[in-house]
């Protein structure tokens, strides 16, 4: 009887509204309160993160420049099968779009995109722009490759060609060290210009290490801060919060001073006499130097999802442990250890991806060997120019971080981590 | 060679201070039988916890020698004393399954794993929770909790099990029951438990002995009967039971019997148990139950006037205040029997009671 009413016709109010329009009618209120509540944040997070990170890494494929500047070339070079030159319609359009670009003093965009691809290119385009505003007409293939010999080559017209794509993944290619050749395949880049898989494994060989010094630091200062009596480690959290309220800049440039060749630390060896004059140890503007640094930085980071993990940690389980036979050394990898680990999780991951992506510590006392990938894309935003590049190697920074967060959560679950 | 009559447990001459200022625990001789159920019993601070985690080896004794089976453990580790625990919060793994906590000292002690199922599979019958070895101690109710830290204590079989206060956070019902399959359980095993409480019903329930801590030191060692009967100090019988305090000075001292002034008037003829003299206060501890109302004229040598103040209805008794000798907190428990006195605020009654439930102990405030 009870179950055919539920199941039957929609519930009804004294009113005869039905009860689902009638809840949703008396929670209104509430709803919009909280949507204008959330909207401030929102929009400001919407505006000046999400649309601009979003246009940022649309760059990594977005790929204008060729397309819009000689668009006349570009859409030749479509027909063209790659086996030979190009025809003369092809050069012809490349003579007039090269002397409309001069004269709309966008040849330099034209010619730098280009460089970035293939050396030498810059001086190529330059040139024969100018060259080419002069020439009245046709036959425009002999006469541009009169200009530059380069024209006559095929290699030239494929970098065109693979430069003129509207969207492309050679940012992708060149981040992991890879290009197109002029047949269209993917191949190695030279030699020396192989840098950024290098120093991809770098930015995770630190950031690890630094997780690593980080949480063996962290796990016995989190145990005292957890474990001792309250007006002691009141203290002990101060110490550990003080260099988390001084700036940045500071800590880091404390380092030098500490660090360097002629720094507190190699003074007091050779004064001890431990080490001699001559061999004072380069701590700084190295790969020590940034790990000694970056891991005094996000210390506390470490330190403080252990502790909130650690101080719920019934402090009798050791005791109970103990009294059923465990040593102590047992009692704790079995019974205390494994409670810790939201905290080893979300310090881990916490500091881990924090330090793959740090950029003001690296920069200032890394030296070369101590360069991470941030600093590589700084470069490339600020110097070189190179945004797409910049924004590839940015992209492959946040998928990375994306899939160890995927991972963690696959392994321990997310809903398992604790920050405090 | 350890007799089997011999204590399992001997506290000689212990001490105990935290600070170096203060001692927790003064002068503790104390001697546990095997198989015996023993209740420290006190208020917070009086020691008892301390002497259940010396005896555990969580705190050392700071003098005297406690031993187990005859050998000193001073210095024997906690984990190698082979005492089982049981922790005022339980303390169970929340990481391990009900099964593997109580696999837990099993495996630490190197066992198969078919005998250590075979055990953990005992011990929780033992404790009628067969169906939850898989479960999270999270996911089971504090009764069940409870068993689960009693089932682990257990499993080990070890000679003896210490529990500290460890029904302090279930409810007043349950917690009744936990009592009774506490001591079931002791019955069957004839473990010897050693339990520590500030609850003293249920100290008097569960106990073979009770000791009552006080102030660091033990002030009475007696079977509860014993204990709730015949206090030997004014302590005790405070602490244990209600109890009415009239307080006075002694008249005369004849043997047993001794003769005490009330404050407000009055001499009341009682037993003389702990008094220091003629002429010395005294107080006298008379058991609410105890008090006749109306007795028969020359049935006992205490009759005075007293004035009801207060009727609580109890149910199976009435509380009945009264004022006698100048004490207005004099408490009468009127069973509700057919035909009992029926008592109105106001009236004035015969209030009397005998010399030997009345004892005349010293003085505590």
């Amino acid at each position: 009887m009870a179950m055919a009413e539920t199941s039957g016709a929609p519930i009804l109010t004294v009113d005869g509204v039905p009860l689902k329009t009638q809840l949703r009618r008396a929670t209104q209120r509430s709803r919009w309160r909280a949507i204008g509540l959330v909207a401030p944040l929102f929009l400001f997070v919407l505006v000046t993160f999400i649309v601009p990170i979003g246009d940022m890494l649309f760059r990594s494929v977005d790929n204008p420049t060729l397309t819009q500047f000689i668009p006349n070339t570009v859409k030749a070079l479509d027909r063209w099968n790659g086996r030979q030159l190009p025809d003369e319609l092809t050069f012809e359009a490349l003579a007039k779009d090269l002397k409309l670009a001069r004269m709309g003093q966008t040849i330099g965009r034209v010619a730098s995109r280009l460089n970035f691809e293939s050396g030498g290119m810059r001086s190529l385009i330059t040139r024969s722009a100018r060259k080419a505003s002069k020439l009245r007409h046709g036959p425009y293939k002999e006469a541009m490759i009169k200009i530059d010999k380069r024209w006559g080559q095929r290699e030239t017209w494929a970098t065109i060609k693979l430069v003129g794509q509207r969207y492309t993944v050679v940012h992708y290619l060149a981040s992991v060290d890879r290009k197109f050749n002029s047949d269209g395949d993917i191949i190695m880049q030279p030699e020396v210009r192989q840098i950024y898989v290098q120093i991809f494994n770098r930015t995770l060989w630190i950031s690890l290490l630094v997780t690593v010094i980080c949480l063996v630091l962290a796990y016995p200062i989190a145990y005292l801060l957890a474990t001792l009596p309250m007006k002691t480690s009141n203290l002990l959290m101060i110490l550990v919060l003080l260099p988390f309220w001084t700036s940045l800049l500071v800590r880091t440039t404390t380092w030098i001073v500490l660090l360097q060749s002629n720094g507190v630390i190699n003074d007091l060896l050779v004064w001890i006499g431990i080490i001699s004059e001559e061999g004072r140890i380069r701590m700084i503007y190295n790969m020590t130097g940034t790990v000694i640094a970056m891991t005094q930085i996000l210390l506390p980071f470490m330190v403080l999802p252990l502790y909130s993990v650690m101080k719920t940690i019934n402090p009798y389980h050791m005791r109970a442990a103990q009294s059923l036979g465990a040593n102590p050394t047992r009692a704790f990898w079995k019974v205390y250890a494994p409670q810790t680990i939201p905290g080893v999780g979300a310090g881990s991951l916490l500091v881990f991806i924090l330090s793959v992506g740090y950029y003001i510590t690296p920069a200032l006392v890394g030296g070369a060997s101590g360069q991470m990938i941030s600093n590589f894309i700084a470069y490339h935003m600020k110097s070189s120019l190179n945004w797409g590049l910049a924004a590839a190697l940015g992209t492959i920074l946040l998928g990375g971080v994306l899939i160890l967060y995927w991972l963690y959560n696959r392994l321990v679950g997310i809903d398992n981590m604790k920050l405090g | 060679m350890v007799a089997e009559n011999d204590p399992l447990v001997r506290f000689i001459d212990v001490q105990k201070s935290y600070d170096g200022e203060i001692l927790v625990v003064k002068k503790l001789n104390l001697d546990i039988a095997r198989g015996e159920f023993l209740t420290m019993l006190g208020p917070s601070g009086s020691g008892k916890t301390t002497c259940l985690m010396m005896l555990a080896g969580f705190e050392p004794a700071t003098h005297g020698e406690i031993t187990l089976a005859g050998k000193p453990i001073n210095n024997v580790a906690p984990h190698k004393r082979g005492i089982g625990m049981v922790f005022q919060n339980y303390a169970l793994f929340p990481h391990m399954t009900v099964a593997e906590n109580l696999a837990f000292p099993l495996q630490v002690r190197g066992m198969s794993k078919a005998d250590t199922e075979a055990k953990v599979k005992k011990a929780l019958d033992m404790v009628q929770l067969g169906d939850f070895g898989h479960r999270r101690p999270g996911q089971l109710s504090g009764g069940q909790q409870q068993r689960v830290a009693v089932a682990r204590a257990l499993v080990f079989d070890p000679d003896l099990v210490l529990m500290d206060e460890p029904l302090g956070a279930l409810d007043k019902q349950l917690r009744e029951q936990m009592q009774y399959e506490i001591k079931h359980i002791h019955q069957s095993l004839g473990v010897t438990v050693v339990y520590v409480t500030h609850d003293q019903s249920e100290a008097l329930t569960m106990s073979n002995r009770i000791a009552v801590f006080n102030d660091g030191i033990i002030q009475q060692l007696a079977s509860p009967d014993n204990l709730y009967e015949r206090p030997e100090n004014a302590f005790v019988a405070q602490f244990i039971g209600e109890n009415n305090k009239l307080l006075g000075n002694v008249k005369s001292v004849n043997g047993q019997s001794c003769e005490i002034e009330v404050d407000g008037g009055g001499v009341v003829t009682a037993l003389s148990v702990n008094v220091a003299g003629p002429g010395e206060r005294a107080s006298l501890s008379l058991r609410p139950e105890r008090v006749i109302i109306n007795p028969e004229i020359g049935s006992c040598p205490n009759v005075f006037d007293g004035r009801v103040e207060e009727l609580i209805y109890l149910g199976d008794h009435i509380r009945t205040r009264v004022n006698v000798c100048g004490h207005d907190d004099f408490v009468v428990k009127v069973p509700n029997a057919s035909g009992h006195a029926q008592l109105q605020e106001g009236n004035t009654v015969k209030v009397g009671w005998t010399m030997e439930d009345c004892r005349a102990l010293d003085i505590y405030e």
